[in-house]
Order: structure tokens, then sequence, then C-alpha cells
């Protein structure tokens, strides 16, 4: 291939004492899909904010078609042809997807050029089969549809590189392959693109050649990653040598969850209808679907955050009468949540706060009202080293922490004290593959010791290997439970478009 | 080139580095408008000083000032922990003045009259206070408006009654009857007006931070105001706490008005606060919510306040920089405050 259209030269960063890139070199071919490979922690993101102007860089340098430049914001990223979409998207959601896409540039005598804009978007689309309707304000979009308004708005800005954040775990299965055929579209019209992902199988399916970090350092890199093995990429990734784990048989006893008839008022997203389900001590249930097909309500309801119109439920036995919070959770109901971020941890405060917060009430850190914090101390700092939660101390603010290590400090919290159920969304997501690895041992360890687990889940191959049954939910209902001995991923994803009426 | 970069954790020296800060950058700045009214910056920062901190009567008189302040400050912090916004001091502290002066009017044992007006106007504040917490919960309406608003409707009632009903009969002026004799607040020093309600301030903020940091309700009133979210999925009743917070709040507020009536005006009138609550608001920024901070935080206020009418009469320059100098440093804080989220790199030559 040609000239390089970026070169990145011995780029170091340092936070404190923490070098969150040394040395590292990184170029870019024009029509070249160049992957960005490392564990969490390993500098991916702080070497993609540096190149879009976010940080500026201690040591390095940056060349754009062979000339050094300086990048010191976005506006000059922008300028200088390097488009980036983030993993949350930078969108107005009142204004329309061709109003997002004219934000900041500047019309003739301060009117906006909406027809030169029209033209521009109507070829891009056609370009890359990146279709959105130019009128329709943001927040009717689909996350899908937001991440290809993300991917037009950088090619609209003239963008000649284009860097993706993890940009397929928002997406449904379905949408990945949409995506990655837009991204070989634009490669074979001379852009360059960044793809950072955990997923190497989508990662050697798309990438021409991969850089891999770790911890801050170019720790390899794949010329040939389609015909590079997952393992191999993985252990470049690690260090070491990553073997899944193994579920054995399992012997499922009484049912610990049971939901019989419940249904829900269509308050936020998809209503639940007459959904019945049972998860018994000792077994994996995996959920299954395309996301918006009533997971979430389904979640909220078992957490005791929403009271459904009718059915039943019960825990261990007992009738959830109040659906609240605490009644679940008295009942032996732990629960790992989808969004760490918003309702699992608090953010600005010590991460042991977090920690106990759902058992602050209880007498193993409060009596009469006042807080015992001596033992928070200590409860926090067991579980950080039990679990091995890389960071400074327990009271550390919570927010300091990276993804892998939040999920740590969640599965701590709710494994402490021996749930009778858990309830665990997208257990994995955005976590690199040995955090992954740990979180989905202790799943299995808790089934082992006759805990009984409901995972609800996106990501097919990950259920497959770790559920004993998974049901599949669409349209609010459960469209069929399939043992997992029986089940693949083409029978499973026929029952989430609704295809198929039983399992 | 300077520009931000967003901090990864907070050192904790700046809980001290930054108020100082602010105010250092307060008086900077204000002495160009010393300058410009004609008089010598340091000399009128000099009477500033000795006015109000200078002797041990000083002192007392820039305490007492500050004991409404640690009260309003408090009653702010408390409720800003929560992210319930109550700008409402100010009419809390004037409920609380009014109920605390009726009650301490009906004659009755003089300890027995302190009690029942503390009580008083603590409940009074918490019921105002009550009203922008009760809309925010069940009806989802911005609390900063409703607190605020209601200050003006507080006041205006307050001056309905001691202009009409409530008018003192011997006086003529709007201002209310007087408390009883006895129940006028025991003074602590022969000479000064430093007086039992100043020391209850003082106790109050030690009292206000171990609720805070060690009890359960603490707790869910940080965690709540921090993520209401993580706080409902974890089982903390949010609306709970968010009236419970607003009670205390107000209740505090309260207090501010129930001192100044038994310690220092022994009845109400139109200007019985010079927006004590709402400095309430600089006192509880300054101290960065955190109320062991307020006392020092109030102190620095009322110093400033003193100061100002001392340098008023001795240079010329208005009293109103007193007002000038809150303003600064309420900016002058929020600005400090952007470096507990970001520092400042140099931008070097690079590339």
């Amino acid at each position: 291939m040609s000239a390089p259209l970026i070169e990145m030269r011995g780029i170091t960063k340092t936070f404190g004492a923490l070098k969150a890139n040394e040395a590292v070199d990184l170029s870019v071919a024009p029509g070249e899909i160049l992957g960005l490979l490392g564990e969490n922690g390993a500098g991916k993101t702080t070497l993609m904010n540096v190149l879009f102007g976010a940080y500026a860089p201690d040591a390095g340098e940056i060349l754009i078609q062979g000339r050094p430049v300086r990048i010191t914001s976005s506006a000059d990223a922008l300028a200088a042809g390097i488009g980036m979409v983030h993993q949350h998207f930078h969108l107005a959601p009142r204004l329309t997807v061709l109003e997002n896409l004219l934000i900041g540039i500047p019309g003739k005598s301060g009117r906006i050029d909406r027809t030169g804009g029209l033209a521009r978007l109507a070829e891009i689309s056609s370009q890359h089969g990146l279709t959105l309707d130019p009128d329709l304000p943001v927040s009717a979009l689909s996350v899908g549809e937001q991440q290809r308004l993300e991917i037009v708005k950088a090619l609209f800005r003239g963008a000649r590189l284009l860097i993706l954040d993890e940009p397929t775990a928002v997406l449904a299965p379905s949408e990945v392959e949409g995506l990655f055929s837009a991204l070989r579209s634009m490669a074979a019209q001379g852009l360059g693109i960044i793809f950072i992902s955990h997923k190497l199988n989508e990662v050697r399916a798309l990438t021409h050649r991969c850089t891999v970090l770790r911890h801050g350092r170019v720790a390899g890199r794949v010329d040939d990653p389609a015909n590079t093995t997952s393992a191999a990429m993985a252990q470049l990734m690690c260090g070491h040598e990553i073997v899944p784990p193994a579920r054995g048989p399992s012997v499922p006893g009484a049912g610990v969850l049971t939901l019989d008839g419940i249904s829900t008022s269509r308050h936020s997203g998809t209503a639940l209808r007459d959904v019945s389900l049972a998860v018994r001590a000792g077994e994996i249930l995996g959920i299954a679907g395309v996301s918006g097909n009533g997971q979430r309500a389904l979640a909220e309801v078992i957490s005791g955050v929403r009271a459904p119109d009718a059915g039943r439920m019960t825990i261990a036995g007992q009738t959830v009468s109040r659906f609240s919070p605490r009644e679940v959770q008295a009942l032996g109901l732990g629960r790992i949540p989808e969004d760490r971020m918003t309702t699992g941890l608090v953010t600005n405060l010590p991460l042991a706060d977090s920690m106990v917060l759902p058992r602050i009430g209880t007498s193993a850190f409060s009596a009469r009202g006042l807080l015992k914090p001596d033992a928070i101390r200590a409860f926090a700092e067991e579980q950080i080293k039990a679990y091995d939660i890389r960071c400074p101390g327990p009271m550390t603010r919570a927010g300091a922490l990276s993804g892998g290590n939040l999920q740590k400090a969640l599965l701590a919290r709710e494994l402490a004290f021996d749930p009778k159920v858990l309830i665990v969304s997208q257990p994995t997501r955005g976590l690199d593959i040995g955090a992954a690895r740990f979180i989905h041992e202790k799943f299995l360890d808790m089934r082992a010791k006759g805990c009984g687990i409901i995972v609800i889940g996106e990501d097919m191959e990950e259920l497959l290997v770790l559920c004993d049954r998974i049901a599949v939910m669409y349209e609010g209902r459960i469209a069929g439970t399939l043992d997992s001995a029986d089940a693949t991923v083409a029978r499973l994803g026929l029952l989430m478009t609704g295809a198929e009426g039983h399992g | 080139m300077f520009r931000l970069e967003v901090r990864t954790s907070t050192p904790a020296w700046f809980n001290l580095a930054l108020p100082l800060l602010a105010i250092a950058a307060t008086l900077i700045l204000c002495s160009g408008l010393i300058a410009l009214a004609g008089a010598g910056v340091l000399e009128s920062y000099g009477v500033m000083f000795t006015a109000s901190l200078g002797d041990s009567y000083a002192i007392t008189e820039t305490l007492v000032r500050a004991a409404p302040m640690i009260f309003t400050g408090l009653a702010v912090a408390v409720a800003f922990r929560a992210k319930f916004w109550n700008i409402g001091a100010e009419g809390q502290l004037l409920a609380g003045a009014v109920a605390s002066c009726f009650v301490g009017a009906i004659p009755m044992p003089g300890p027995l009259a302190m009690l029942l007006m503390a009580l008083a106007g603590a409940a009074a504040g918490a019921a105002v206070a009550l009203v922008p917490a009760t809309l925010r919960v069940k009806f989802k309406v911005d609390d900063v408006v409703s607190s605020l608003l209601l200050n003006s409707v507080i006041y205006y009632a307050l001056m309905a009654l001691i202009e009409g009903p409530w008018k003192d009969s011997f006086s003529g002026y709007p201002i209310s009857p007087p408390i009883e004799d006895s129940a006028n607040f025991p003074v602590l020093i022969e000479g000064t007006r430093l007086h039992l309600g100043v020391v209850a301030a003082l106790v109050a903020a030690p009292l206000i931070w171990f609720l805070i940091v060690r009890t359960t309700l603490g707790f869910r009133i940080r965690v709540t105001g921090e993520n209401p979210e993580a706080a409902r999925y974890g089982g903390i009743h949010v609306e709970r706490v968010l009236i419970s917070t607003a009670l205390l709040s107000g209740a505090l507020a309260g207090l501010a008005g129930v001192g100044e009536v038994g310690g220092v005006h022994f009845q109400v009138m139109s200007d019985i606060s010079p927006g004590y609550g709402y400095s309430g608001i600089v006192v509880a920024m300054l101290a960065r919510l955190n109320p062991l901070g307020v006392v020092p935080a109030a102190i620095f206020l009322a110093a400033v306040m003193t100061g100002a009418e001392a340098m008023s009469r001795a240079t010329g320059v208005p009293a109103f920089l007193s007002d000038v100098i809150q303003g600064t440093a309420l900016l002058a804080m929020l600005v400090a405050l952007l470096f507990t989220a970001y520092r400042i790199r140099r931008v070097g030559a690079i590339g």
C-alpha cells in the first residue's frame, strides 16, 4: 500500500505515575482498516484521544501524509481529516439528522445551506449504503441509526481517517454486517479506518492489520488477522494464554425465581406480555433477544424497581408483594446491572460507598442509624483483595476505576452476601477477555454453589457458553426456550425475529 | 497556550487551598473598585480587618453576624449534598423568625420559652422548605425556581403581618411586638452581644458534619445527591430522602431566624435579615458543602460585612463593597471548583 495516511511516532502520555502510552508507533495507510486491540487500560482510548486532540502527548509526533502536524483540539483533528465515532454519541437529540450534520458548518451569509447539505448527505448515503432520513429528529433514531449518523457526520466534514471506538458494542448482531459493509466500502475509496474492539472474531473478519497494545506499549502487530487465530491474538493482548471456562453438567434443584403471567404497562420501552419463566437453583438461564424486546422491563420487574400490572413472582418460594428493591434483596436477589455507571455505582463517591450501598441499612454496616465506618472499610478492602480490583484503595473515587474493575466491584458486593438468585444484564459488555473470563468463572462458581442465575444478554456466543437454557424474548413475550445443548446461533436467531413459534 | 484536561483524582489539600485561592482572587479583584472609589487599597482592607477581627469586641460582633450565616450555610450545604436546590433559606429564616417571635411573646419561664422558640422556628422553616420539596417529588417542579420565588411570598406575608394585625401598637413602626424579656437569649460575655444562639450555631456545625458523614441518613443523602438511580436500585427511597433533607435544611435555616429574634433584635422587622439566606449559598459553596468548612466561611463573610461598614466610615468607600465581595467570592469559588475536575496543562510545541 502507499505512504501512510497517518502516522503516530513514539507517542508517550503519562498521568501522574501512570504511563498510559509509552513510545507507541501506529500507522494507517489509505484504504486500510487497522484493528486496535488491547485489554481495558491498555491505553487504546488515551492513544486515540491524543490523535483526536483531547490530550497533548508528553512526547512523540503525529504525521499526516508524511507532514508533521500539531493537534491540540478536536477542531484541529477535524481540519486534519480525522473523524471519531465515540462509544457515547455526541448528537443533539432534539435536532434533525440534517441539522446535526450542519452544526458548526458555516453557511452562506449566516444562513444554513440546506440544499447543499441534502445533496452531500445523499451522495455519502448512496456511496456507502448509509441511508438516513434527513428530517427525522435524532431522538427518533435507533442506536444503530445514531451511529450511522455519527459516521456520516465525520464523512460530511471530510474525514479521511475514521476512528471507531467499540462500534459494535451497541449493535444487534444483524446490524453489525451493515456497519462492516459500509466500512469496507469506505476503505475501498481510499479512507483509512481505525477499528477498536474486544471482539476478536469481528476484528478477524474486518481488519487488514492489527496493532495490539498492552500496558501502554505496542505488544505486537498482526499482519494477517483473517488467518490468525483468536487465541493467538488474545495471548498478545493479555500476555498469557486464555482458556475458556468449562461448564460442567448442572444438577438443577428447586425453582428459586419464578415469574407467572407477568405483564406490565407500556411505561418506558416494550411492555411485558404474560411472561412466565423459572430459574432453578444451580442453573444459568439466558435471556436472548434483540435489544428493546422487553429485556429492560423484565430486569426492572425482577429487580423490584417496577411493579407488574398482572402476574406473580416468587423468590426462593416467597411471593414478592410490594416490588421494591429492598424487598427483593431481602428475599435473596442479587443484581448486576447493565449500566454500571448509572444504576450501579456512585462515581463521585468513594468505591467503598458503592460497595455497601444496597446493604447500608443492615447490621453489617450500620446500627441504630449510625454507620460503622471501620466495617465498611474492612469489607471494601477485603473484597478489593479477593477480587483483585485494581485501585489505590477503598476511598478511591469509584469513577476513577476501569470498566472491568467496576464490574468486579459490583460482582463482589452482590456475591459477598450469597444471593439465592442473581440477575445479570450484559455482564461482560465492554470488558476485555481477561476480565470477562473472570466474571464467567464467578458465575459458574455460584452455579455450582446452588445459586440460580438469570443472564440477560445480546452476545449469543457468550450465552451459549454460559447458560444451561436460553429463553428468547420477542416483543415482550417469551418466544421460546431452548436447552443450550440444542441451541445454535441460527435457531436462536430465528426465535429472535419472531419467526418460530415454539422452542 | 494553555488548555484544560480532565483530572483523574483531586488532591485532599484542594479542600483548603481552593477557598483560600478564591478569597485571594476576590480581594485582588475588588481592590480595583476600592482604588476607583479613591481610597488606598491596603488601608481600606486594613480598616476592614481591624474593625472585624482586630480586637476581642470586634471578634464578638463578627461572630454574632456569622451565627445566622452558619445556620443558613449548613442549611444550604445539607440540601445541596442531596442535590435538593434550596435557594429558599432566606424565606425559611424569615418564617423561623416569625414563629419564634410569636412563641417568645407568650409569657412563660425563660428556658422553656427559648426551647419552644427554637422548636417553633425550626418547624416553621421546615414547613416552608417542604413546599418546594413536595412540588419536586410529586410534580417534578424545578426546586430552584419554587424555593427562590417562595422567598418573596414569605417576605411579603411577613410585611403584611407587621404592617397589619401584628404591628406593635406601642411603636408606630412596622415592627412586631417584642418577645418577653425572660425569653431574650443570655449574653455570654458582659458588654458584648455574644449570645447563646452563637454557641448553638458553632455546635450545630460538627453535629451536621456527623450526621452527613457518620449516619445512614447522611449516607443516603450523599448517595441520592450523587446518583439517584443507583440509590433507587440500591433500595433507598429517594423521595423520602429528598423530603427528609428538605425538612432538615429548612429547620436549620429557621434556626438562623430564631437566633436573630432571641439574641439580636428581640422582635421581627422587615430588615431582620440583610440577605443571610442568600449569603448561606456563598458560605456553603466556599465550604465546598462541608459542614465543618461552613464555620470559617461564615466568619469570613461576617468579617467582610462588619468590616465594610467601618471601612465606609473611615475611607468613604461605599459599604456596598461587602455585597460585591460576597458576589465575587461566590463566582471565584465556582471558578476554583473547576480545578477539582480539571487541571491546566501547558501545551508545548511538539510534533
